[in-house]
């Protein structure tokens, strides 16, 4: 039962590495977060990989794959996965690492390189589905998620124009995000409506892009953090939990599994009014309507309230509950566990006041980050607290 | 406030060289329901995180985690997949409890290996796909003219070669691992043999093994060389099942009136993924071993550790890995099995439940069901089998070709 502290970041460029191997990407993230934290390789006690999909790489048991690249020889090795929610789900396991005792310094790799997938991502997604009762429709995700979002739209009746303005916001916070994929300072609410429809209500600028990319995290006990840092940043919280694989069965309207895992990291950093006692939020935001669906399942605002406090420009950057001010995926770019780089480097890099063009004004101390995954079933969530 | 792991429930299905009657999920249901029984808990309401091990290959899935909850109780609770072997997900169960934000821990893990129609590829799909998979023969690239499928009527392989016979199984490392084994250390075809007779001796006498046989060293040296000096029955077949581990901090296991096994250390540790510069001397085991041996607080393993269950997916790796361990000094293993100390009423019992040759190798499962049997011998629940005062057992996995990852598990009885 330790505290622990975040000690260094690292993230790699969002793009298409068509040179770099999966190893190299956990390499250049990994070198960045230990000169971050002013660390040596031998400083490092255990090893946690994310990365989801095997079939990206086409490389079964990829974590073993990666680990050379990740510091990770002749140490506790361990990959943990789930889907989507890897990118926060990696750095709890990290925190679990620490907190039980078991290692003082434990670095969490989160590595993604999708573009080696032939001819799109889209093509290792064949195979989440259920073989007898999902595969024979040949379903895609970005139609799944229409469903989803189509069914969020008619409960509330939100209209697309006000879940355009989550895009537009994201592509503008991703400007001067060094790693930033698809950042625009000039998109419009009409560009997002206009541009090509994938899957009604979802058009192409409401989706990240598919990206490559790795981020890294180093995680200490607080009995060593005085050595790294006067200022030290602690993990306040985490929850997990996953819903049904029957995803037919579920009313999609509101992520209850997003709401489980946030009520156990709220009660785990003692937070009893979350929207009063969290400064800033890194949802999950694939697409756009995602980030106003995991605002309301992480019981920030009330359900169908997200879109209005976005028209409203509560969750700009210098509004009173910044949200994805990193850029979000949207802005970014999306390689799956990697988004770890918005999600949690993000929080430590605006707590730490490391965020530059991005930090938020005021003093945030308290800030939130989640992911979402497998079949629209996981929710995971961390909470980081400036000491 | 210091707390200690216990087990408190083990649950597990019947081994089984194909079970067409069940689904992998019918299996999980069934290792999962007999260990919340053991433990006398409910898990809905008692246990606080779940664990599945699993590799997306194995199971055919793209992300294999979404098809965990339902048939393990765990629907919108923390649950999640290590991908990794079944003792690498009794570690970190260990570490959630011992964070002491959570007190019961369920880890899955199971194989349905008759699933796979091509196990030799899915192996192969785990090594480098640029420097090492081309080894195992041509590489036929797919011609994809924009589309990624095939036609029936001229399925092509997407791994090396398109014919199957010109394609090298990557069992080939174990020949050459063994040959190196041998030659390093002294030991002989002969004794590697003998690991096998008694591994599948053993495995008459537990009832969930699957290849059980009586047969001899003659049997096994006449066996036909696969993968030189690695012959037929020096190889674990495969095999389907489901094991579930409910582990707990002691407070709880004594509210629940839990006979509990004391889950007193873990290591685990993995060598570079490069084959061609990674040592071929087990150095995994003795790096998890080392690790397991402080947390637990054992110097002499020899002296401390009453019962053995290693990793013996080829015969060789039983005598490597415990000589990895620290139980017998390099090439010392071999006269060990040879004089009868690794049997069951020797002085250092070793894959009682007959270990993978004897039961099969379940893939990622592996290393549970080298667990599952010490539990039941520290309880006494080994029937046949049963080792007489054991106090104290190390069980230790690896996660197979081409993999240079072990773990390493050790119980004591309360």
């Amino acid at each position: 039962m330790k505290e622990v502290a975040v000690i260094g970041a690292g993230m790699t460029l969002f793009r298409r590495h068509l040179l770099e191997t999966g190893k190299e990407l956990s390499f250049l993230a990994t070198k960045m977060a230990m000169e971050d934290a002013g660390i040596e390789k031998d400083d490092i006690d255990m090893v946690v990989m994310g990365s989801a999909p095997d079939a990206f790489d086409g490389i079964h048991m990829k974590g073993e794959n990666l680990l050379d690249g990740a510091a990770a020889v002749g140490k506790p090795y361990v990959r943990v996965f789930n889907g989507g929610g890897t990118g926060v789900f990696a750095p709890i396991a990290g925190w679990w690492h620490v907190a039980s005792g078991v290692a003082d310094v434990c670095l969490v790799v989160c590595e993604e390189k999708m573009g080696n997938c032939y001819p799109h991502p889209q093509t290792a997604f064949r195979h989440i589905w259920d073989p007898i009762l999902d595969r024979p429709l040949t379903p895609n995700l970005v139609w799944l998620f229409a469903m989803e979002m189509n069914r969020y739209m008619t409960v509330h009746g939100i209209k697309k124009e006000d879940i355009a303005l989550v895009s537009v916001k994201n592509k503008r916070n991703a400007v001067g995000h060094p790693c930033a994929q698809l950042a625009d300072p000039n998109i419009t609410v009409e560009d997002v409506l206009n541009s090509e429809i994938m899957a009604w209500p979802v058009n192409r600028l409401d989706i990240s892009p598919p990206s490559d990319g790795a981020a890294a995290l180093i995680f200490c006990n607080k009995d060593f953090v005085h050595r790294f840092t006067d200022d030290p940043i602690y993990v306040a919280g985490t929850g997990w939990s996953i819903d049904s694989t029957m995803w037919t069965n579920r009313d999609l309207y509101f992520p209850r599994y997003v709401a489980q895992a946030a009520k156990m990291a709220y009660k785990m950093a003692g937070i009893q009014n979350p929207p009063k006692e969290i400064d800033f939020a890194e949802p999950y935001d694939p697409f756009s309507y995602k980030e106003l669906h995991h605002l309301e399942g992480l019981l920030l605002c009330k359900k169908g309230e997200a879109p209005i406090l976005t028209r409203e420009g509560v969750t700009q950057r210098d509004g009173d509950l910044p949200v994805c001010p990193s850029g979000g995926l949207l802005g970014v770019g999306n390689p799956i566990a990697a988004t770890m780089g918005q999600k949690i480097c993000e929080l430590y890099w605006q707590l730490a006041g490391k965020a530059g063009k991005r930090q938020i004004p005021g003093d945030p101390r308290t800030g939130i980050g989640q992911a979402w995954g497998d079949i629209m079933q996981m929710g995971t969530v961390m909470i980081l607290r400036r000491g | 406030m210091s707390r200690n792991v216990c087990v408190i429930g083990i649950g597990h299905t019947d081994f089984n060289s194909m079970t067409p009657d069940m689904g992998w999920k019918e299996l999980m249901y069934e290792a999962c329901k007999k260990a919340y029984v053991d433990a006398g808990i409910d898990p809905r309401k008692d246990v606080g995180s779940f664990i599945t091990c699993a590799e997306d290959y194995w199971e055919g899935f793209s992300i294999f985690d979404e098809f965990v909850p339902d048939q393990i109780g765990a629907l919108l609770r923390p649950c999640c997949t290590v991908s990794g072997d079944g003792i690498q997900g009794l570690g970190n169960a260990y570490m959630q409890i011992m964070t002491g934000y959570i007190d019961v821990v369920a880890v899955e893990v199971h194989s349905k290996a008759s699933d796979l129609l091509t196990y030799g590829d899915i192996v192969l799909h785990a090594f480098d796909p640029r420097f090492e998979k081309p080894v195992s023969g041509p590489v036929e690239r797919p011609n994809y003219a924009g589309s990624p499928e095939y036609t029936p009527e001229s399925p092509k392989h997407l791994v090396g070669s398109s014919n199957e016979k010109e394609r090298i199984h990557p069992y080939f490392l174990a020949g050459l691992e063994m040959q190196h084994y041998l030659q390093k250390t002294g030991t002989t075809e002969e004794q590697c043999a003998s690991v096998v007779v008694k591994n599948k001796k053993n495995a008459f006498f537990n009832p969930y093994a699957d290849y059980e046989a009586e047969i001899s060293i003659e049997d096994v040296m006449k066996s036909e060389y696969l993968f030189k000096p690695v012959k037929r029955l020096d190889i674990s077949p495969l095999v389907d099942g489901a094991i579930c581990f409910v582990l707990a901090d002691d407070k709880t296991a004594k509210s629940l009136g839990a006979d509990p096994i004391y889950f007193a250390g873990f290591g685990y540790s993995s060598e570079t993924p490069w084959l061609g510069t990674r040592g071929m001397e087990a150095g995994y085991a003795t790096i998890a071993a080392k690790m397991a041996y402080k947390m637990a607080g054992v110097t002499e393993p020899r002296n401390e550790i009453d019962i053995v269950e290693v990793d013996d997916r080829f015969s060789y790796k039983e005598l490597q890995h415990l000589e990895a361990l620290g139980f017998a000094r390099p090439g010392e293993a071999g006269h060990l099995v040879e004089e009868g100390v690794l049997e069951i009423d020797g002085s250092l019992p070793t894959n009682t439940s007959g270990g993978s040759l004897g039961v099969g190798n379940c893939l990622e499962a592996t290393g549970m069901q080298r667990a599952l049997e010490i539990v039941m011998q520290l309880r006494g629940h080994a029937g046949k089998r049963q080792v007489s005062d054991a106090e104290v057992g190390l069980a230790q996995s690896w996660r197979g070709i081409p993999s240079g990852t072990g773990a390493v598990a050790i119980f004591r009885r309360g």
